[in-house]
């Protein structure tokens, strides 16, 4: 296993299996970052249920995704041995945690659209990831109700909760319009019907974050965030960073098995 | 295992009145009988004393334990291990869980054990004062600080407290879920490269030591045994537990290709029993003082935790506090 890191042939179908897996790991890892420091111990479990499920979603799509690239790559050379570059995650998801209410508000807006993807994949007409997204789709779904009670809690909560919500929310909104874009390779993809237009997905979230943002008593920006690249490997400053730390073993020991 | 006997000195019982002492000899009759002692039952203020402090303090050494293994989290070398070991820290939260929970049941609250905590008033094992410096630390303090607590734990599932050994029987099973699958670490580095094998016997180097003075001071200086053996809290010494460790870990050492760093460990065929060397109790008792490698750090990270969620927690009350009156006004409008 070299060090530097590996080629690949990126189809379309590898490059979208791509995307959600590296959305899973990236977000996984961000949550997992929190265990041992959550405000209380029941979210210093409850924020590592989510990390696990993420990073079990993401080993079954790496694991597909080197299957159909077909030059050998496993989950680990896929997640250890990419760079930055070669990440195709949402910028949303690699955002550091920040506050409490940062990694509720980036968990939400995430959640609210995954959720809707994967219960739409189930009827992926590619039967590897139909059967991934049937998994997923209880996990997201249990996602999505953990961070919208405790968005309406904090929104909802104290003076000081309901500040910082409006804060994260204000800060995180402008990486919301990438969850619905879809480019050429993807478009290639949904017109088989193995994946889900996220821009169908639309409808669904907005429903979703206008009802838990009424509940938080939190006020919606307008329109859709702007910011967007990390599906074609232009990340924010962020992503070097976590990759540069979940990295270093595998890299610095070239060929070994752990 | 997290229950060293490490605090003051109770103060001094008071005497006791005539009926108190009657109490007292059932107490004992039903404890000596092997009956479980439930929270409604009456037991001697001392029993109830021993054991918060006993139980506090393993559930902080869980919550504790949290950091060290934590460290490697996000940079656990392959996904598979990373799951396994946010699994692993997740589940040692589960035990300070439920450890909080019994201690709860004697008549304190969670706050107030955490605050013990905090104020660095209570004490946690001391083994996670010592820093986590590689990948391989992480199979050593599966192997062997899991191996430890399980040495210590198997009989504390026969406490006669019974829901501190109902709480026991659960943690028990993941920790040796935990032990195996550090030592699988273990194994894997001791089969790879000539790195891997020496970062693998560097971490048995580190460890061993620390593993050792786990099981609390050698017998005769342990404050708290003789009470918590006739409570049938405590059911082998110190010294009688650590052997039983000693001689359960040499031959997994030797297995895995490496060796324990003590030139005194002899395998004496008379007894049956691996003879190992002295043991550093000044670095033990330094530990315990408050300086060890990461006393410092590990307390700070605590309070920190636990000042950044303040407000996350007033906020979670503030919410249920609305709530509630809400739907009492909802209640007055219908009626
Ligand atoms: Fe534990
Ligand atoms: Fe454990």
């Amino acid at each position: 296993m070299p060090t530097t890191s590996i080629t690949l042939s990126e189809t379309p179908l590898v490059g979208t299996v791509l995307r959600r897996a590296d959305d899973a790991l990236v977000l996984g890892h961000r949550l997992s970052e929190w265990c041992g420091h959550a405000p209380m111990l029941e979210e210093d479990i409850a924020l590592a249920n989510v990390a696990l499920d993420l990073i079990g979603q993401a080993r079954t799509l790496y694991a597909y995704a080197g299957e159909i690239e077909g030059s050998g790559h496993d989950e680990d050379a896929l997640a250890f041995l990419r760079d930055s570059r070669q990440y195709r995650n949402l910028l949303l998801v690699e955002q550091p945690n920040g506050d409490f209410a940062e990694t509720i508000v980036r968990q939400f807006l995430y959640a609210a659209f995954a959720d809707p993807y994967w219960r739409a994949m189930t009827a992926s007409t590619d039967p590897r990831l139909a059967e991934i997204a049937a998994k997923a789709e209880k996990e997201s779904a249990y996602h999505l109700r953990h961070a919208a009670e405790w968005l309406i809690r904090l929104g909802d909560g104290t003076q000081e909760s309901h500040h910082r919500a409006a804060g994260a929310l204000e800060a995180l909104w402008i990486y919301t319009g990438e969850l619905f874009e879809v480019d050429a390779m993807e478009r290639a993809v949904v017109e088989t019907g193995a994946a889900v237009d996220p821009a169908s997905l639309r409808a669904t979230w907005d429903a979703t974050v206008d009802a838990v943002l009424g509940e938080a008593t939190l006020t919606r920006p307008a329109g859709l965030g702007v910011q967007t690249g990390g599906r074609s490997g232009r990340h924010t400053e962020h992503l070097g960073h976590l990759l540069a730390e979940m990295q270093s073993l595998p890299r610095t020991y070239p060929g070994a098995t752990w | 295992m997290y229950t060293q006997a490490l605090n003051a000195r109770d103060a001094v019982a008071q005497p006791l009145s005539a009926e108190e002492t009657a109490k007292s000899a059932a107490f004992q009759a039903r404890v000596d009988d092997e009956q479980r002692i439930e929270p409604n039952d009456w037991m001697p203020e001392a029993y109830r004393r021993t054991l918060v402090r006993q139980i506090s303090q393993h559930a902080h050494s869980e919550i504790v334990g949290m950091l060290p293994e934590g460290n490697w989290i996000t940079r656990a070398p392959s996904l598979k291990r990373k799951a396994a070991l946010l699994a692993k820290v997740q589940d040692e939260g589960g035990h300070g869980l439920y450890l909080y929970a019994a201690a709860e049941t004697l008549g304190v609250s969670r706050e107030e054990v955490v605050d013990q905590l905090l104020s660095g008033k209570a004490k946690y094992s001391s083994i996670f004062n010592y820093p986590t410096l590689t990948w391989a630390d992480i199979g050593a303090i599966g192997w062997l600080v899991d191996g430890a607590a399980i040495m210590n734990q198997i009989p504390l599932c026969r406490c006669s407290y019974g829901p501190y050994a109902r709480a026991m029987i659960r943690i028990c099973k993941e920790e040796s879920f935990h032990q195996r699958q550090g030592y699988e670490i273990m194994l894997t580095l001791s089969a790879g490269t000539a790195e891997q094998k020496a970062l693998a016997q560097d971490a048995l180097n580190r460890w061993w030591w620390p593993c050792l003075m786990m099981f609390g001071p050698p017998d005769g200086e342990s404050q708290h045994s003789d009470a918590s053996t006739r409570w049938k809290i405590k059911r082998f010494s110190n010294d009688q537990l650590r052997q039983k460790f000693v001689d359960a870990t040499v031959p997994q050492a030797h297995f895995l290709g490496l060796t324990p760093p003590d030139p005194e460990l002899a395998f004496d065929e008379a007894s049956g029993h691996w003879r190992f060397g002295e043991i550093d109790w000044e670095e033990f008792r330094q530990v315990l003082a408050g300086n060890g490698p990461c006393n410092r750090d590990r307390l700070r990270v605590r309070r920190k935790a636990h000042a950044d969620g303040a407000w996350v927690r007033e906020a979670a009350l503030a919410f249920a506090e609305k709530r509630r009156a809400r739907k009492a006004d909802a209640e007055k409008q219908a009626a």
